[in-house]
Order: C-alpha cells, then sequence, then structure tokens
C-alpha cells in the first residue's frame, strides 16, 4: 500500500529537487560552497526563522481559543464561522498582502504603518494560517469524549490534573501538527514577503526566486535550496514529528453556552475571530466597490465583460478551471495520500515515511519544485510540460501531507471489530463497509479532502517555471488584470478576489454540511 | 498491488485529458505554439486573421513574467515548449541568444534600425520606462523635469523605485542613471540620503507606494511605463476626466520586445510565418490598445489617449542588447553595495 506514495514522492519530489542540487553541483560546486558560508545567506536563514516562530506563535494564540470554542459550544451562526475562517486559507497570497497594505499599509485604514517590518508579516500568516489550527485542533476537540474528562474527576483527579493526563495527551498531537504545518508555510512564504516585506525583508524562499527566476544563477539557486531543506530536516528531527490529528467518533459534543461567563467568554472570542477574519475579507469586497469613495459598480462589470482580448478571462470558465484544476488534484492527493495513511495506520510500517517525508514538500521551496520539474521532466521520453498535467500533479504533491496527517489518526483510531461485529450480524463485507466504516471514517475523510481542495484551489505554493495551456484560473485571472493600472482594473480584480472568496465559503460549508448530517445520521 | 496502481494510472490519464490532450505534446503542425508573459494581449480577432490567412491555429502559453519566461527558455534550450517566444526584451535578448534559444531568423519587414542592433530576432514592438508623478500632489509646486532632480531636498521622501535584481523597470531605471548621469554611482547615494524608496517590483511601486491614480500610497513619484498615464484614463470610472497621473518625458528608458523562433520548434514553418505576422498592419495596429507599447512599424495606429497622455518620448535612452548584457550583472551588484 506504501509502493505508490512511496514513488509519487520519489518522481515528484525527490528526482525535481535532485535535478536542481545536479546542475548546482556541475555548474558551480565552489560557488555553492561560497554562497553557503556567506554571511548574508545566514542572516536571512535566521531572519527566515525567526518570523516563522513568530508567525506560527501569534497564530497559535489567536487560533486555539476560538478552535475550543468553535468545538465546545454550539450557537448560532456557527457552521458560518467555521467555513469563513478557511477563505482566508486559500485566497492568493498576492490578494491577502494587498488586503493588509490596505489595512496597515503607508496609508492603511489602521492608521500604523507595518509594512517593511516583521510584525506586518506575522499578521498577514496569522491571517492566511488560522484555518488549519482551527480545523485540525478543532476536528479533535470536536470529538473528544467529555466523559472521559468527567470520569477522571468522579475517580478524585483534581480538574488540573484530569486536564493534564487525560486531555492534553490528547490533544497534544493535534496542537503539534498543526503548530508544525503553520511553522512550514511561514518558513516557505512567498507572496506575503514579496509585498508586505516592501524589498526590505529577504527570506530564504524570496532569494531563491530572485536567483532563480530572475538571475538564473543556479548555483546560488540550489545551495538556498540545500539549506532550506537542511533546515526543515533539523527542525522536523529537534521537535519530532511522529502524531498527527485525531478525528475519530463521529459524535458532535459540542453543547450550548451555559450560564453569563461562558456565554461572554463564547462572544468575546466569536467576535475577535470575526474580526481578525473579516476585517481583510471586508477590505477586498469593499474595494470591489469603492472608486474614489464613490459606490460603484464599473469594477464588476469589468470583470463580466473584458472584452475581445486573448488576455481576457471570462469569470465564469476561470471558475470552471479552477474547479477542475483544484478537483484534479484533491482527488490525486486523497488516492495517493489515502493509501499512505492506510499503509501507514494498518501496516504500522513505514513510521520514517510519515516522521519526515511526508511533511517535506511543504517544507521546500515551490520554485526549486518547478525548476526541478523543469529540469527533470523537460526532455523526452518523459515531457510532461505542455500538458498541464505538471500543475496538477504540484498542486497534490501540496495537498497530500495534509490528507495524511488528518486520516492516518483517523484509520489507526478505527476499531475494527465493527467490521467483524457487522460480520457477524451478516452483513456482507461491502454493506459493512458502506454502513459501519464509511460513516465512522467520513469526517475525517470530509476534513481532509476539505484541505486538500483549499490548498489547490488557491494555488497555495504554485509552482513557478510550470507553464500552463489550460484555461486560466481565478488567481492567474487576478494577477493579469493587476498588471496594469487604472482604477476600474484595480476594482475588477478585487471583484475576481471576492468571486474566489464566494466559491471557497460555498464549497466548504456544503462540505460541512454533508458531515454534519451523516455524523447526525450516524 | 497493481489494483492500486491502475486507478492511479485511470485517474492521471483522466486528469491530463481534463486540462490538455497528452498528444499536444506533438502538436499537429497546423498549430503555433507561442510562448510569452503574462502582459500578453492580443485581440482574438486579429489571431483569426492569422489563422484564415495561413490555415495555422494559435496556441498562446504565458508563464510568468518575462525574466520566468526567457529563463525557462533558457534551462530547455534546443527542447523547447513551444515554436515562438514573444516578449524578450533588451534587457535578456543576450543571455537568450548565447544560450541557443533562438533560430537565426528575422522577419524580412523588419524595422531597419532596431532590427540591426539585433540580429536573430525579430522588433515587435517598444516601450519606455519613465518617472510618472501624481498630478494633484504637484498642482500647486513644481514637478520634477527628470530623474535629475530627484536628489533636490524638494523632492526629498517621493520617489518609489523598483529593484533592478528583482524588476524590470527597476533594472531599465538604473540602466537610464548609468546611461544618462555623469557619475551614476553618486547619483545613487544621493538619491538614497535624499530618501527614496525601493521596492520589489512595479505592482507594489504603483499600487502600494505611489499616490497618484489607482496607487494607495502616499510617494508622489515612481518609476513606471510611458503609457501609464494613458491607461489610468482608459481605465478609469469616468475616460473624459483629466488623468491623474502625468509622465516625464526625460531619460526615458527604451524597452525593445523581439519575438524570435525557438530552436528545436516542432513547428518552424509556422513559426516564421507568425513572426511575419506580427508585423503586419493588423497585428501592429492593434498592439497599443492591447498591450499598452508603441508598434514598431512606422504609421500603425495607436489609442487616441495615446497621442494625449503617452506620446512616445522623444529622446530616449537607448542602450544595445550587447551593451546591457555586458555590464548589467556588474551594475546590479555595485547599485546593490550602495543601496543595501
Amino acid at each position: 500500500m506504501l509502493v505508490v506514495p512511496v514513488v509519487f514522492l520519489l518522481v515528484m519530489f525527490v528526482v525535481p529537487v535532485a535535478a536542481v542540487f545536479r546542475v548546482g553541483l556541475e555548474t558551480g560546486p565552489s560557488q555553492m560552497l561560497e554562497v553557503m558560508g556567506a554571511g548574508r545567506t545566514w542572516q536571512i536563514l535566521g531572519f527566515t526563522v525567526l518570523q516563522a516562530v513568530l508567525s506560527t506563535a501569534a497564530t497559535m494564540l489567536v487560533a486555539l481559543p476560538a478552535a475550543f470554542v468553535l468545538a465546545t459550544f454550539r450557537f448560532p451562526g456557527r457552521g458560518l464561522i467555521r467555513a469563513l475562517v478557511l477563505v482566508p486559507f486559500v485566497m492568493p497570497t498576492v490578494v491577502v498582502a494587498a488586503a493588509f497594505l490596505a489595512l496597515i499599509g503607508p496609508t492603511g485604514a489602521l492608521g500604523v504603518d507595518l509594512s517593511g517590518s516583521v510584525w506586518g508579516l506575522v499578521l498577514a500568516h496569522m491571517f492566511l494560517n488560522i484555518a488549519v489550527v482551527i480545523r485540525v485542533v478543532g476536528s479533535v476537540l470536536a470529538t473528544m469524549d467529555p466523559r472521559l474528562e468527567e470520569a477522571a474527576r468522579v475517580l478524585g483527579a483534581s480538574r488540573w490534573t484530569a486536564w493534564r493526563r487525560v486531555t492534553w495527551p490528547l490533544l497534544r498531537p493535534a496542537l503539534r501538527a498543526s503548530a508544525l504545518i503553520v511553522f512550514l508555510f511561514c518558513f516557505t512564504s512567498f507572496g506575503v514577503v514579496q509585498v508586505l516585506g516592501a524589498g526590505q525583508l529577504r527570506t530564504l524562499e524570496v532569494e531563491i526566486y530572485r536567483q532563480t527566476a530572475y538571475l538564473l544563477d543556479l548555483p546560488a539557486a540550489a545551495a538556498l535550496s540545500l539549506l532550506q531543506l537542511l533546515a526543515v530536516v533539523a527542525m522536523l528531527a529537534v521537535v519530532g514529528n511522529s502524531g498527527g490529528a485525531r478525528t475519530g467518533n463521529a459524535v458532535d459534543v459540542a453543547r450550548a453556552p451555559v450560564g453569563w461567563r461562558q456565554r461572554g467568554g463564547v462572544a468575546a472570542v466569536v467576535v475577535l475571530t470575526v474580526v481578525v477574519v473579516l476585517a481583510p475579507l471586508a477590505i477586498i469586497v469593499v474595494r470591489s466597490l469603492m472608486i474614489d469613495g464613490r459606490l460603484t459598480t464599473v469594477g464588476w462589470q469589468m470583470l463580466f465583460s473584458q472584452g475581445d482580448s486573448t488576455n481576457a478571462v471570462d469569470p465564469f470558465s476561470a471558475v470552471l478551471a479552477s474547479l477542475r484544476t483544484a478537483g484534479g488534484a484533491t482527488l490525486l492527493a486523497m488516492l495517493v495520500g489515502g493509501m499512505a495513511a492506510f499503509g501507514l495506520a494498518f501496516r504500522g510500517r513505514g513510521g520514517w515515511l510519515r516522521s519526515v517525508d511526508a511533511l517535506m514538500p511543504l517544507g521546500t521551496s515551490a520554485v526549486t519544485v518547478g525548476l526541478g520539474m523543469l529540469l527533470a521532466f523537460g526532455r523526452p521520453p518523459l515531457d510532461l510540460r505542455n500538458t498541464g498535467l505538471l500543475i496538477v500533479l504540484a498542486q497534490a504533491l501540496v495537498a497530500i501531507p495534509f490528507v495524511v496527517r488528518v486520516l492516518a489518526p483517523a484509520l489507526s483510531g478505527f476499531d475494527r471489530r465493527y467490521l467483524d461485529a457487522a460480520a457477524v450480524l451478516g452483513r456482507s463485507p461491502v454493506r459493512a463497509l458502506a454502513g459501519v466504516a464509511v460513516p465512522l471514517l467520513l469526517p475525517a475523510v470530509v476534513v481532509a479532502a476539505g484541505f486538500a481542495f483549499a490548498v489547490t484551489i488557491g494555488e497555495f505554493g504554485a509552482t513557478v517555471f510550470l507553464a500552463s495551456p489550460a484555461d486560466p484560473t481565478l488567481p492567474v485571472a487576478i494577477s493579469r488584470l493587476l498588471a496594469r493600472p487604472g482604477e476600474v482594473t484595480v476594482a475588477a480584480a478585487y471583484a475576481a478576489s471576492a468571486v474566489l472568496m464566494l466559491i471557497t465559503a460555498a464549497v466548504v460549508v456544503g462540505m460541512d454540511r454533508v458531515r454534519l448530517s451523516r455524523a447526525v445520521a450516524f | 498491488m497493481k489494483l492500486f496502481i491502475a486507478p492511479l494510472v485511470l485517474l492521471l490519464a483522466a486528469c491530463s485529458a481534463d486540462v490538455a490532450d497528452p498528444q499536444s505534446t506533438q502538436p499537429p503542425p497546423d498549430e503555433v505554439v507561442v510562448l510569452t508573459h503574462d502582459s500578453f494581449a492580443v485581440s482574438k480577432k486579429v489571431l483569426a486573421e492569422f489563422t484564415e490567412q495561413t490555415g495555422q491555429k494559435v496556441k498562446i502559453v504565458q508563464n510568468g513574467d518575462t525574466g520566468q519566461v526567457v529563463n525557462a527558455a533558457i534551462l530547455s534550450a534546443g527542447s523547447p515548449q513551444g515554436d515562438v517566444l514573444f516578449g524578450v526584451d533588451n534587457t535578456f535578448l543576450s543571455r537568450a541568444q548565447k544560450a541557443g534559444v533562438f533560430l537565426d531568423y528575422q522577419a524580412p519587414a523588419s524595422a531597419s534600425d532596431l532590427a540591426q542592433q539585433a540580429p536573430g530576432v525579430t522588433p515587435i514592438d517598444t516601450g519606455a520606462v519613465c518617472l510618472n508623478y501624481d498630478r494633484e500632489y504637484f498642482a500647486d509646486r513644481p514637478a520634477p523635469t527628470g530623474p535629475a532632480d530627484l536628489v533636490e531636498p524638494q523632492y526629498r521622501d517621493l520617489t518609489v523605485v523598483q529593484n533592478p535584481a528583482t524588476s524590470s523597470p527597476g533594472l531599465a531605471f538604473l540602466l537610464s542613471t548609468v546611461s544618462a548621469q555623469p557619475d551614476w554611482q553618486q547619483y545613487w547615494r544621493d538619491l538614497k540620503d535624499n530618501g527614496v524608496k525601493v521596492v520589489d517590483g512595479w505592482d507594489n511601486a504603483y499600487y502600494q507606494q505611489f499616490s497618484g491614480g489607482s496607487g494607495e500610497g502616499t510617494r508622489p513619484i515612481v518609476v513606471s511605463y510611458s503609457t501609464s498615464p494613458a491607461a489610468e484614463v482608459m481605465f478609469a470610472e469616468d475616460p473624459q476626466a483629466p488623468p491623474p497621473t502625468a509622465n516625464i518625458d526625460a531619460d526615458c528608458f527604451q524597452q525593445v520586445e523581439y519575438a524570435g523562433v525557438l530552436a528545436g520548434a516542432r513547428n518552424e514553418a509556422g513559426a516564421k510565418q507568425f513572426v511575419d505576422f506580427m508585423l503586419s498592419r493588423s497585428f501592429q495596429d492593434d498592439i497599443g490598445s492591447q498591450m499598452f507599447v508603441y508598434p514598431v512599424v512606422e504609421g500603425a495606429t495607436v489609442p487616441k489617449a495615446f497621442e494625449e497622455y503617452a506620446p512616445e518620448p522623444t529622446d530616449p535612452v537607448v542602450m544595445d542588447p550587447e551593451q546591457i548584457a555586458d555590464g548589467r550583472d556588474e551594475w546590479i551588484d555595485q547599485w546593490s553595495a550602495i543601496m543595501e
């Protein structure tokens, strides 16, 4: 079962990255050493780690209370907020960065200019990644049986001991998994640093892009990629990475808040979360409808009538193209990631795969992977460049770690005796699977697919150097609109971002409905 | 195990069929694949004309900015992803030609002086990188008359430029100072002392830092294109309103965009036909309104807003590709040493 995912990782990740190193070594080994020894390089590495640590801390700080409240309490609008927090995650980083500049830029609505400072990056990263923590930790909290802690209390444990001995061990793997993912995303973040860094902040990823896409200095790019890879491996080795999110049974244990303290706490956290998530999103909608302080729909009109140009993007076909690419990549990620999770859960082997390799694609530069794919698959017999397939494969590569992290623990938590029981009761294997295993595992499958979809529709880590002959997707449409000045084109770009936002929210709300209705049925 | 590999293979096949026909890696000879940057645009009816004349269809493959497209072509020199590459400019041309990206072909109708500077490829359009300013800010005080003014105290903290190591207009502006300033390194030291802001790319400089037009920033002087004021007018809510920005016709840097036939092209004949077609009247008439650059063919029409707000610069800085290739890396290093 593990063969397919291993081969996939090998071909789609190891081979391309190795191709970059090979070219670097062939063209300038001494130069590679020089770059790796340069003080400037280490400065950049230091800053990269610093901003990622700060961003991860800030994200956890804001997301954990929200995850707790959303998982524990039932209140009106809960489903909507759960969907809302996932929207930032899929916004193209260019748009997110622009929205943040509108809030905290030189003429920002909040009155402080944080562009060019690390705090601007931290805020934007927090906004982007809040969903990872809320979803991964929340899915554990939501299914955690409160009777476990109650039992501990009845047996005489203090509240603190009960929490420390019962709840914490159950929660810890999810915390670690989500913090790791957030850290890796911030570590390799690109668009946000480009725009909010105002040219003054340099991370490894931005530097790799500069060396590759602009200066074509392959030894330098290879050296920096190697450094990035080593840093991620070292980090994973130190922090450890055995766990994963555990989403087990499908019982929603949320309850209504009781008393004014709980209600007040819930209200406070909900308001804070909504403000953090909604402020930048609202700016996007406002910008699509306002020019010079006046309300106008010309931006939306332009989006839907761009005329007879090859560069015009019909928003309907862009939506379809986005859904098609994201759908294909999600399916592929679920299939390959599902096999990996299955192998890990039931064979108990291949722990090494889980511990390092499955997360590596998240910690590796999208520029490096794109360059490597161009180098590795650019010649016959395996010339995949013009098929558009590479894009789907590259997107799936980024989504697979999410799928594995969510599915593996759920699968290993699944008690196979349920199937035996069903068999004893006379169910055929197929009906037993459909009637017992599917409802039990569905929540995890939906969470995994939701993440994979979100990762792929936002073209997160979209890969430089991979040309797509397919119809332009929404993020492509947005960047094309922003390529020339004019207040109406800018409004149209924001309108396209609003469309992307709405579609994501709709898909995520829809998936949540599937999950909840099935859970209730069970 | 085969049981699990089979659906994967099927899925891969399904995906590829979905996104593009896998057979398209070997296009039938009646299709020309044009590799180009994200800013490329042409009217669909103009492309239809080409198909009508030659029987060849055109497939446009866009892949990032000029640097990315050219570098991707260099990395796959000899085994190209298309037949024609459009959009390599005079700052990148030498690097591409040295790497053997292009087959030696120049369209017979090429404009003579620009074509002589660039044997082996065909000049299609020119653009100019100029200073733009916010007309509202300078309504009651004198606007700068050229880059030399920017070091004066009255323009302190007013200018935003792009990093020449990451941005093509940034590089163009650096090259214009190298060519036009008496001591360009001293010029940049003075500019730095006078509070110039450097950002990574054009988007950031124009939309986030510049205060004029669709810019949302605070600085009233920016490095942009000579046609940006025309775009501001054509894409304004009220196209009759006076332009919010203007360009300064002094020391503008001339960017020339070329089309070339890729070495190893599967459809070489079609590629040559398409390069020829790019110099036809219908294509050249279309260039101004689609890409906001100036056509190379004399007498080709440009949008009306160009005549009023974006005339071609009168005496631009012209550098030939060879000269740029020889100096570029060293100039960027020297610039970085001064500015960082």
